[in-house]
């Protein structure tokens, strides 16, 4: 009895390790889809947010800098993409291929031009990463230790979740958002700026996958590695469809997708079934709950459609 | 007993100033645009990064064309892009975006390497049953996703994400299985048997001074006119981009969305996968385990996109990727990070993305100078 | 019966001079002149493409005049978006609804304006204002239901409720009466009495003479971008603003040969079918076509047509029924087999359904058959041939725009777009045709000749099927008119016996004995 408690709290550790990349990225994500954006760069924009988070914290010691700064990094590149798709109509799935190039290059480039041309960052200390709440509070190896005693930054991701729920449901903002998303040509003819509109939603999309993305090297791995996001952005966006497009939605999927990570740790040091096939679980799970599951998920009508302005 | 159309004059004048103005409108000109910003945004990296753009170019430009040997080099290098290239281009022509093409590359080039080396077979027929498995093998990745979009309604972008790192996946479990995996240390499979490889004989060899000259650009050639024909002169081609620009029309006249849709779907897997064969049977001969993807697929995007989606199109873009990375692998000569062809890529993709911006600018500033 | 008015003459709500709007080369506008008084019901004239959108979409700050004022009860402005012209209190309903399907009617009616408590949508304080406007102007709706599960009236009634909710004291309504039965167009008159008893002014955007005479004070007619004349109702009939509008002489009625029908050519039993939401929208149909009839299906938009049609062009499956083709029932069958089988269609949206507006017009024109001789061999299409026909249609339907054949088919205008699908269709010749709303958005010489080809074909003993939610087109074309409600047939009139009242009643559930006269 006592080694299955103990084997659940290192499940429930692994998940809410895996879980709030996937989730800061996949809310990030609903905000842009709502607008009727698709972002698939966030598999890009995380990876460099993932770099901007290990080196801002390397040089300068301070983790929650450095977080902020993967975030606005990620910003920034959801401005560019917001640039390209909302001002100049671009096809939204070829821009978000672009960034996919675009900043894990930017991210390499600059890694080897500051570390000496390696392409990982130097390892973090403890001091140097995010902090823990409850550190040191309960026994090591305890079951409430491996549940709670997880990143400040893991329960601000589930904070978010209910900050943004309320943007989106209760607010002005949030009612104008799911509308631009619907209908955009309504909104505009009601006289709202649909550009400005979608243009945040793009940015904070991308300062949310920024965010994920350095959440993994402050957190997780404490450093960074060209292969460090490895297809959690991809898996962030099947999260979003799965979860509806909502935040709550979001997050049960986030949790199901971080589950299946987090098992993928546990059962890869077993040396039982190989590692290369508990990797693909993740994915080979987030197909079988799409067929099951999905089926009439309801896309917002204008997703994905350039809104062109006529003069 | 053919009988010559007689088109009425005004006809045939209509015709021949479509195809002029084609060529002015064409994305060639926008496409030239792409790429120069591309190098512009590159240059303005390098020189922040404490290097001269200049040498870092010219350095580029003398890694592929400096000497004959290096030429050769980038037509290898550019082949897999070519079929990659060409999976993406005929997948767009019927309105799905192919980002599938890593995953269909990667079964491919698995299938192809456990026929080159489980099977014993006299040299070309063991490279056609290479292909042959490849072909299968892609057709299949490609099927499967088309099954979820038609019978499911899954976005097919999502699923050929998922495919992808499945593939690689399983491509990292099969070479480490005891039958493939290599005899002694190292992280790779075996090497295909000699039989199973598509290089030039060895007086070539000689003459184009690499050990991996191989004809497999002349296959990549061969596909990109069969596509190309296939597009523009069948009735199959009628269907598929009747498909991609209006499905309810399509199926308004009687067109079988669903099945056309299976059919080009499976052929864009088998031509990326096709990549992947030739890949290995002429480059690599063996798979290693990878850390991350390698991205032949995703590099087929940009082939693809650079091209226009022409089939013919997509060799000479291939052969521009081709020498990119060959040159770009050799600027760490230089200690210049070869990443910089990734933003160079990726910029260009950008670019392209807005092109269709330009593209209204320049025809108006056109049709206002007709005007006059 | 002069109907009540209640313009004050006294006070211009709109006055517009001299406008002139150009789209590159093409004038939209050529010096247009308009004034509108308080008060009063003013109607804007024209066909399909003779600038009256486009001068409404000035009005209300769409596009920017290229050169000309206005000015608002007496104040000269200049309009540079909608949010502005929500200012200075314009509305503007328009005539394709801008409504988000999945929100209620409160939230679509305050979107871009929502009330706010703290930071959270007062959701409560709207409702009561919703209900209070509806109430004053007589328009009922339910202030919770979803856009999607409303009815077209309701959902119009919404639109007019948000530029009520914005203080708009000047409304253009677009089109208004598109898909209303008689009734709900006797009850949106009402309204527009209502309102401008309230002191609003109503510009009414429309080609339906008929609701301008039983509606506006005054009317204003456009022709090719230019201002024609504005006149009062009362002193014309609606063959002068007819011709006003073409600028010739109008022919209303269409000359149709007496034909014995013949054999029957479709045969449809007992048909069951569901909507894309799942609710059985066609009940156990019953209806026959035979050679040499146009057959008219009268009913208001949501009872059913559409999934018919759908069904016998093979876009869509139904339940159980029977559709008895040329002795076969060909229930559920596909696209394909059933055009093979006999059935041609115009469809309802020509860009949607009818053509690849990327393809050539030659193209186009082979849409079913270019994979039989003489358009294609063993799976090789033969371009010359392809061409060829082109010429030939191009050259006897009058398409214009087309080069040939060569031109993209999306580079055409609406009409000469039309042209290609009925140049396609009768070269079809297939023993039935299924015309649905075959002359939406087209002007009037366009619908003559869409008339003309309709006709031919019943002349050369061709079964028509017609679905129309012009119930003018019906009455004049139809042999016999079958009247759909509810998913099935509630009544069936022969042509020359047709009477508006009674159609209109039993396109809203009543039956024919009601109306005995």
């Amino acid at each position: 009895m006592e080694e299955l408690i103990k084997n659940l709290g290192l499940i429930i550790n692994a998940t809410l390790i895996a879980t709030p990349p996937l989730l800061y990225a996949a809310l990030g994500s609903t905000f842009s889809e709502r607008s009727g954006v698709i972002n698939i760069g966030i598999e890009g924009i995380m990876t460099i947010g993932a770099f901007v988070g290990a080196a801002v914290a390397h040089f300068t010691g301070n983790a929650w800098l450095a977080f902020l700064c993967g975030g606005l990094v990620g910003a920034l590149f959801g401005l560019i993409h917001a640039i390209a798709c909302v001002s100049f109509g671009a096809d939204q799935t070829i821009s978000g291929t672009a960034i996919n190039f675009l900043a894990p290059g930017v991210a390499i480039f600059v890694c080897k031009a500051l570390f000496e041309q390696s392409s990982n960052t130097p390892p973090l200390d403890t001091a140097q990463k995010l902090p823990k709440l409850f550190n040191g509070i309960f026994e090591v190896g305890s079951f409430w230790n491996n549940v709670l005693n997880t990143y400040v930054a893991t329960y601000l991701a589930f904070v978010a979740v209910a900050v943004v729920w309320f943007i989106f449901y209760k607010t002005r903002f949030g009612m104008r958002l799911r509308a631009v998303g619907e209908h955009p040509k309504a909104c505009e003819t009601q006289g709202i700026n649909v550009f400005r509109i979608r243009y945040i939603a793009v940015i904070a999309s991308g300062f949310f996958a920024g965010l994920g993305g350095a959440y993994v090297t402050l957190c997780t791995v404490s450093q960074f590695r060209p292969e460090v996001i490895v297809g959690q952005g991809f898996i962030a966006i099947a999260a979003v469809i799965f979860g509806k497009f909502t935040p709550h939605g979001a997050m049960g999927a986030c949790l199901l997708f971080g589950l299946c990570n987090g098992l993928k740790v546990l059962l890869g040091s077993g040396n039982v079934i190989s590692p290369n096939l508990i990797s693909m679980i993740p994915y080979v799970v987030t197909i079988i709950t799409l067929v099951l599951f999905v089926g009439k998920s309801r896309v917002p009508a204008a997703s994905g459609k350039p809104y062109l302005k006529q003069k | 007993m053919k009988q010559k159309i007689n088109h009425n004059s005004e006809t045939s004048q209509n015709i021949l100033k479509i195809k002029v103005q084609g060529l002015i409108y064409q994305n060639a000109l926008y496409t030239i645009i792409a790429i120069f910003f591309g190098f512009l945004v590159g240059g303005i990296f390098l020189w922040s990064a404490g290097f001269s753009p200049l040498e870092a170019y010219a350095k580029l430009f003398s890694s592929v064309f400096s000497r004959p040997k290096y030429l050769i080099w980038s037509v290898i290098y550019a082949t897999p892009l070519v079929f990659t290239g060409l999976s993406v281009a005929f997948s767009y022509k019927m309105g799905v975006f192919n980002i599938g093409a890593e995953g269909q590359f990667v079964v491919g080039s698995l299938a192809a390497l456990c026929v080159g080396i489980l099977v014993d077979a006299p040299p070309v027929l063991h490279v056609l049953l290479c292909m042959l498995a490849a072909i299968a093998a892609g057709m299949v990745w490609s099927f499967l996703v088309a099954v979820l979009r038609v019978r499911f309604g899954i976005n097919e972008v999502l699923s050929f994400i998922m495919f992808n790192w499945i593939a690689f996946y399983l491509s990292n479990y099969v070479i480490n299985t005891k039958t493939i995996h290599k005899v002694g240390g190292g992280e790779a499979s075996k090497d295909i048997r000699e039989s199973a490889r598509i290089l030039l004989p060895q007086s070539l060899q000689n003459i184009f001074q690499s050990n991996k000259a191989n004809y497999g650009i002349l296959l990549a050639i061969i596909a990109a006119v069969a596509i190309w024909f296939i597009l523009t002169k069948t009735t199959f081609g009628y269907r598929v981009q009747a498909v991609g620009l209006n499905p309810h029309a399509a199926k308004y006249g009687g067109i079988n969305s669903d099945k056309t849709m299976y059919i080009a779907m499976s052929l864009s897997g088998a031509l990326a996968a096709l990549g992947g064969a030739v890949q290995l049977m002429g480059n690599s001969m063996r798979i290693s385990q990878f850390a991350g993807q390698e991205g032949f697929g995703f590099q087929g995007i940009t082939v693809a996109l650079i091209a226009s989606s022409h089939p013919i199109g997509c060799i000479f873009s291939g052969l521009f990727y081709g020498a990119m990375k060959y040159g770009g692998s050799k600027l760490n000569l230089i200690d210049a990070p070869t990443e910089v062809v990734d933003i160079i890529m990726g910029t260009i993709v950008l670019f392209i993305a807005i092109s269709h911006v330009f593209r209204y600018l320049i025809t108006r500033r056109l049709k206002n100078k007709e005007e006059k | 019966m002069k109907k009540t008015s209640h313009f004050d003459p006294n006070t211009v709500a709109v006055q517009m001079t001299d406008i002139v709007k150009k789209f590159g080369n093409f004038v939209a506008n050529d010096h247009i002149n308009l004034t509108v008084y308080k008060g009063e019901v003013h109607a804007i004239l024209g066909e399909n493409g003779a600038g009256k959108s486009t001068l409404m979409n000035i009005l209300y700050g769409l596009y920017k005049p290229t050169s000309g004022s206005i000015s608002i009860f007496g104040s000269p402005v200049h309009i540079e978006n909608p949010g502005h012209a929500i200012e200075l209190g314009i509305g503007m309903v328009h005539q394709h609804f801008m409504l988000v399907e999945p929100f209620t009617v409160t939230e679509n009616i305050i979107l871009g304006m929502e009330p706010t408590k703290a930071m959270v949508v007062d959701i409560k304080k709207a409702r009561r204002k919703v209900k209070e406007l509806s109430e004053r102007y007589g328009m009922h709706v339910d202030p919770d239901a979803k856009i999607e599960d409303i009815s077209v009236g309701m959902q119009q009634r919404v639109e007019i409720l948000k530029v009520l909710y914005r203080g708009a004291n000047i409304l253009i309504l677009d089109e208004p009466t598109a898909s209303l039965t008689p009734q709900e167009i006797e009850e949106l008159i009402n309204i527009i009495r209502n309102l401008t008893a309230d002191g609003k002014t109503v510009l009414l955007i429309t080609h339906k003479l008929k609701e301008i005479k039983a509606s506006a004070d005054r009317c204003t007619i456009i022709r090719q971008g230019k201002y024609i004349n504005t006149v009062d109702v009362e002193a014309v009939s609606e063959h002068d603003l007819a011709s006003m509008m073409v600028g010739r002489d109008v022919q209303f009625v269409v000359d149709k040969k007496p034909i014995e029908p013949g054999e029957v050519i479709i045969d449809i039993q007992d048909l069951h079918a569901k909507d894309y939401r799942g609710v059985e929208v066609l009940k156990g149909l019953n209806l026959k076509v035979r050679r040499g009839e146009i057959v008219g299906l009268a009913g208001v938009d949501g009872n059913g047509q559409t999934e018919l049609v759908e069904i016998l062009t093979g876009l869509r499956k139904g339940e159980s029924g029977k559709v008895i083709i040329g002795g076969k029932d060909l229930f559920n069958a596909d696209a394909h087999t059933l055009f093979d089988n006999g059935v041609s269609s115009i469809p309802a949206d020509r860009q949607k359904h009818g053509l690849v507006l990327e393809y050539s017009v030659a193209y186009n024109l082979v849409l079913q058959n270019y994979d039989k001789p003489p358009f294609s061999k063993h799976g090789i299409l033969k371009k010359d041939d392809i061409y060829k026909h082109a010429e030939e249609l191009v050259g006897k339907f009058d398409i214009r725009g087309a080069e040939g054949g060569t031109k993209e088919a999306g580079k055409l205008s609406g009409g000469n777009q039309q042209k290609v699908i009925i140049a396609r269709e009768v070269t079809n010749d297939k023993d039935l045709l299924i015309a649905v709303n075959p002359t939406r958005g087209l002007d009037v010489g366009a619908i003559e000749f869409v008339h003309r080809y309709i006709v031919e074909q019943r002349n050369k003993n061709k079964a028509v099927l017609l679905v129309s939610f012009e119930l003018d087109e019906i009455m004049s074309l139809s042999d016999r008119i079958e009247v759909i409600y509810n998913g099935n047939i509630v009544g069936s009139v022969p042509g020359y016996k047709a009477n508006e009242k009674v159609l209109g009643l039993m396109m809203a559930g009543g039956t024919k004995n009601e109306t005995e006269d």
